[in-house]
């Protein structure tokens, strides 16, 4: 992080840059957005094809590619929407229930 | 004749016309636009200006008002100076992006040509459209004429991108009265608006790939309030700018403009509050009423947003009683907004005249010398003592 915000929760109006701009790229990351989920993504490597329709259609970029392959889900990130699960034709996702059995 | 450091040169055109040529002047980087009656002149003749290659300006076909106005969020983050212009439900479209807009401190300029908004549809004047959107975080200037119609463009250009303001500014001119209508004005050449308005160095923009940032970020509870009051300071600062550029503009073309206008109102006991276009016809019945003896003065706003409220206030001390005349009605409250505004003003100064709130022209409504005489006549009763001020808004000129 470019940026020092150990104590932005304390600054006062005229300490943020204008407009509330960000003066780095990126920061989405930053914010660990998985808590939200529900339900897990769940891959089986067996069924996988590597067709990465996933990795397009994931609406938080939560699916990782490693040299054109899938790798992994981003579970910091990823927010359960299950669109993923249902793009995949071979059925290789599958949703499994958060706070269940693993 | 005032004197004045630069040649100028008298036009007979429109209003409009006077507005597309100041844009031709400014000769932004990019207008994102889309017609509406009556604004459509002045993006008609830009273009024209555009296809003719006498700008340089991107000029973006848009399929709507509201995306006229994301173009040119986009456009101005990027780093360009831009600018656009509307009227009406155009300018309803846009609504969401406006307070966006401001919000992200983006220094676009914008004609309104004052339209009343529907329902039911209309074309013609009022100012409900701009008057809905004064809370947006917008400056707004008012135009009498095609004169200040042409010269608040260019100087809404270096209030806009000032680096105390980086606010939008909203100049709004009377639809189809001053739109329409040819009128005699004097106009700067190319080389003087280039020179006064100068080029805008913006301090980032989207586009630098070296020095990347995030415009338009979410803001949770616990930094939005901070950026609303930082708009807020930079908004109330506005004014100061619009006080000094238009002092250096008047410098330069012996048109000096102020907050507002004061007419004949230092010796006055009445005193008559209007803007746009009516303050021309206000004007002719104050000398009128003048030569009857009437000690009548007017205050014609020209800053709406900051609302200038201690200098009006000041403005007003010495008056026995104001009429103020507003051309739109701000429907549920006292009465229309200047009235709103002038009242609260008002409110804690130890010297302070009665008030009476007018709503007149709606949807174009002719609005003639003897309404305004009639106003006038009304508050005399009340500087007289012979009536109590009324609380609640009287509608002129319309049928009972
Ligand atoms: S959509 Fe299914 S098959 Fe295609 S890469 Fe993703 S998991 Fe593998
Ligand atoms: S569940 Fe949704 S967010 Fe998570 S990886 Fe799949 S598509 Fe992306």
């Amino acid at each position: 992080m470019k940026w020092d915000i150990k104590d932005v929760e304390s600054w006062g109006w005229q300490k943020h840059p204008i407009g509330a701009t960000i003066p780095e790229g990126g920061n989405a990351d930053y914010y660990k957005t998985g808590g939200w989920r529900t339900q897990r993504p769940v891959w089986d490597e067996k069924k996988c094809t590597d067709c990465l329709l996933c990795w397009i259609n994931c609406p938080d970029s939560s699916v990782r590619v490693a040299g054109e392959k899938f790798a992994n889900f981003d579970y910091d990130h990823c927010k359960g929407c299950g669109i993923c699960a249902k793009i995949c034709t071979p059925k290789a996702i599958a949703m499994r229930d958060e706070g269940g059995e693993e | 004749m005032a004197k004045t450091a630069v040649k100028t040169r008298t036009v007979a055109m429109t209003g409009n016309a006077g507005c597309a040529l100041a844009m031709k002047q400014i000769n932004p980087d990019v207008v994102a636009a889309y017609p509406i009656t009556p604004q459509t002149t002045i993006v008609e003749e830009f273009a024209n200006y555009v296809a003719n290659g006498q700008v340089d300006t991107e000029y973006v076909n848009v399929e709507s008002e509201h995306s006229a106005m994301s173009a040119c969020i986009g456009a101005s983050a990027a780093g360009a100076r831009v600018m656009t212009t509307t009227s009406s439900q155009g300018l309803a479209l846009m609504w969401e992006e406006l307070s966006i807009a401001s919000a992200m401190r983006l220094p676009i300029v914008m004609h309104n040509v004052n339209r009343a908004l529907s329902g039911p549809i209309n074309i013609h004047c009022d100012h409900s459209d701009s008057m809905g959107a004064r809370d947006m975080g917008w400056v707004q200037l008012f135009s009498e004429n095609a004169q200040e119609a042409y010269d608040n463009t260019i100087i809404a250009m270096r209030v806009a991108e000032h680096e105390d303001v980086l606010l939008p500014v909203m100049i709004l001119h009377d639809g189809f009265i001053t739109s329409h209508a040819i009128d005699r004005f004097d106009i700067l050449g190319d080389d003087e608006v280039k020179s006064f308005v100068g080029e805008y160095i913006p301090k980032r923009t989207l586009l630098d790939v070296d020095d990347p940032a995030t415009f338009g970020p979410f803001a949770m509870p616990a930094f939005y309030y901070e950026q609303r009051k930082a708009l807020r300071v930079a908004l109330d600062g506005a004014k100061d700018v619009v006080i000094k550029v238009s002092k250096e503009y008047g410098e330069l073309t012996g048109r000096m403009y102020g907050l507002f206008e004061e007419y004949k109102l230092d010796d006055a006991e009445l005193g008559i509050i209007v803007l746009g276009s009516t303050a021309g016809t206000a004007k002719y019945v104050v000398d009128r009423m003048r030569v009857e003896g009437v000690k009548v003065g007017l205050l014609k706003p020209r800053l709406f947003r900051p609302f200038p409220s201690a200098e009006i206030a000041d403005a007003l001390s010495h008056l026995k009683a104001v009429a103020v005349m507003d051309r739109s009605d701000s429907i549920g409250a006292l009465g229309g907004p200047v009235y709103v505004e002038v009242k609260a003003a008002l409110y804690n100064s130890s010297k302070r005249p009665a008030v009476q709130g007018y709503v007149y022209g709606l949807g174009g409504r002719d609005t003639g010398p003897d309404q305004i005489e009639t106003v006038i006549n009304d508050i005399k009763k009340v500087a007289g003592g012979e009536e109590a001020p009324r609380e609640t808004v009287t509608l002129i000129g319309v049928k009972e």
